[in-house]
């Protein structure tokens, strides 16, 4: 796949995440029309039909919950894709490297993402550094244009020049990708629904008793009740689903952009070298939080997840195995070797 | 009918060539961006070169043949004409930073100096944004190159007059060798 197929299909992919998101909104908020305000979708008029007949408060023409999930969705979208980086720079505890600062390891990587910013010809991304020992860094931003790369204190500490370059390529390589926009809107759409999930499944349990033990007594329709048990476990499952679809979309993107960071600074070593001290390195990184893992270069929560290949491992990683992603880096180094590496 | 078929025929002819004309117009500007960002890096290292010899001078006195090499380089550098001189020069200049550096190593009481180091990691950073500026000049003039050399575009480059870009040689084999120096700030 070409760049230019890459970003095609990451552009698409995001416009189906929203749509799927925004979807599943409109479903959770159906769900509390039906259930607690006893509309009914498939009459014309509310109290004229089956189910809601004789229930205690007369069902209501409108699907009020409906339209405020869905708007609720869109809303979390747009705002997912426009400043979904800056919710997760500021939960990270990102703070921004001063251009004329005089740090000699500030400086150091300022001089890195600028390289690296020439080999890709993109516009100069603004670069954050993350008050955390564990080596990790991450990619945010709505496209190349207003991109964040974020990196911890640790990374630069425990790396040394060639194998920062290589984690900068790789980070670079996300954004010229698009694949940061689907990242966080995802990110962002993922703290969405595991919010409004956390609000259903409370209100169910505190406030939500009255129309379903009415219903149930009542006329107790078949279609109401497995809907309703449909509606339930949608709620229940929805923030693990959101996650596990947050980490399929990034598994697949992890040895694109190991590639095509090793194009960029043509030493396919330097990010494997980068890679083996970081998983040697298996505390977890504090400041990154569950909801933003699928954006970094390697897994912030220090999972063992990441040795072991297999169905439910793939469905619970957000990166590939560590040794695999290596060994690919290092033939690549090992096939550049013989020959001048310029192209 | 026959007339409105011919007329829609060359409606999208017409069309055709203009999407391809600025399509290579858009390249060409790419093409002489990407030259221009190479000429920024080497101006900046003909600009770090003075101060990271003055500084190292009083140390390293029994090298001033390192040095001078360094110097001279610098200045046949500045003073060349035409892309095929520069990149010769400029070769030549790339070959004797790296025998410095290597050199320099062996001097703790320059690695230990912070001034050094900073001049140093300037100079490092910028030998590597010249080699990654020839990397994406050579990229993107391939792609330009490419696109007027392909049928039927070439119709069109041709007929418009353009020119395929050259692309950047390697004047020096060993300059593929500068990384090879360790010099990174961590000991």
């Amino acid at each position: 796949m070409n760049l230019y197929e890459q970003q095609k299909a990451n552009r698409k992919n995001t416009v189906v995440v929203v749509a799927v998101f925004i979807v599943f909104f409109a479903f959770l908020g159906l769900g509390f029309d039906i259930f607690y305000f006893g509309f009914n979708p498939w009459a014309s008029g509310a109290a004229s039909n089956g189910f809601d007949e004789g229930a205690p408060a007369p069902g209501i023409g409108f699907p009020v919950a409906t339209v405020i999930a869905l708007l609720f969705g869109s809303g979390q979208a747009w705002w997912g894709m426009r400043f979904g980086d800056r919710a997760v720079l500021s939960a990270a505890n990102a703070m921004p490297v001063d251009s004329s600062t005089t740090d000699p390891q500030q400086r150091q990587l300022l001089n890195i993402v600028e390289e690296m910013k020439i080999a890709s010809g993109l516009p100069m991304p603004k670069v954050y550094m993350i008050p955390d020992a564990d080596p990790n860094a991450f990619a945010t931003g709505a496209d190349p244009q207003h991109a964040s790369i974020a990196v911890t204190r640790g990374l630069i500490e425990k790396l040394n020049r060639e194998e920062l370059q290589g984690v900068i390529a790789h980070e670079m390589s996300h954004v010229r990708n698009l694949d940061i926009r689907l990242m966080t809107t995802i990110a962002a759409l993922v703290g969405g629904v595991v919010l409004l999930s956390d609000w259903a499944g409370r209100s169910m349990r505190f406030g939500g008793g009255r129309s379903r033990s009415s219903r149930g007594s009542k006329s107790g329709g078949g279609a109401g009740m497995i809907l309703l048990v449909l509606w339930i476990i949608a709620v229940v499952l929805a923030p693990i689903l959101a996650q596990i679809l947050a980490m399929a979309v990034s598994r697949q993107r992890e040895y694109l952009a190991d590639a095509s960071g090793a194009e960029l600074t043509r030493n396919p070593a330097g990010l494997a070298s980068a890679l083996k001290k970081i998983e040697t390195d298996y505390s977890p990184t504090q400041s990154i939080k569950k909801g933003t893992a699928h954006l970094c270069i390697a897994d912030p929560l220090g999972r063992k997840m990441g040795l072991r290949e297999g169905f439910w491992a793939d469905l619970l990683a957000t990166h590939p195995p560590m040794p695999h992603r290596i060994s690919k880096l290092m033939q690549m180094a090992y096939q550049a070797s013989p020959h001048p590496l310029n192209s | 009918m026959v007339a409105l078929i011919v007329l829609g025929i060359l409606v999208v002819g017409v069309l055709w060539v203009i999407v391809q004309y600025n399509g290579l117009v858009t390249l060409r500007n790419q093409v002489t961006n990407g030259w221009k960002q190479i000429d920024v890096q080497l101006k900046r290292r003909h600009d770090l070169i003075p101060n990271l010899v003055n500084t190292v001078k009083g140390i390293m006195e029994f090298e001033q043949d390192t040095l001078q090499k360094v110097v001279e380089a610098r200045s046949a550098a500045m003073g060349a004409r035409g892309a095929k001189d520069a990149a010769a020069k400029e070769g030549v200049l790339t070959d004797a930073l790296s025998k410095f550096f290597v050199v320099m190593e062996q001097y703790p009481q320059l690695r230990s100096s912070e001034n050094v180091s900073k001049l140093q990691e300037e100079l490092t950073s910028t030998e590597n944004k010249i080699s990654f500026a020839r990397q994406f000049y050579n990229d993107i003039a391939t792609t330009f190159n490419t696109a007027q050399q392909v049928f039927p575009a070439n119709l069109i480059a041709g007929s418009f007059g353009f020119k395929p870009a050259e692309l950047f040689e390697i004047a020096v084999a060993a300059e593929r060798e500068v990384p090879a120096v360790n010099l990174s700030l961590k000991k």
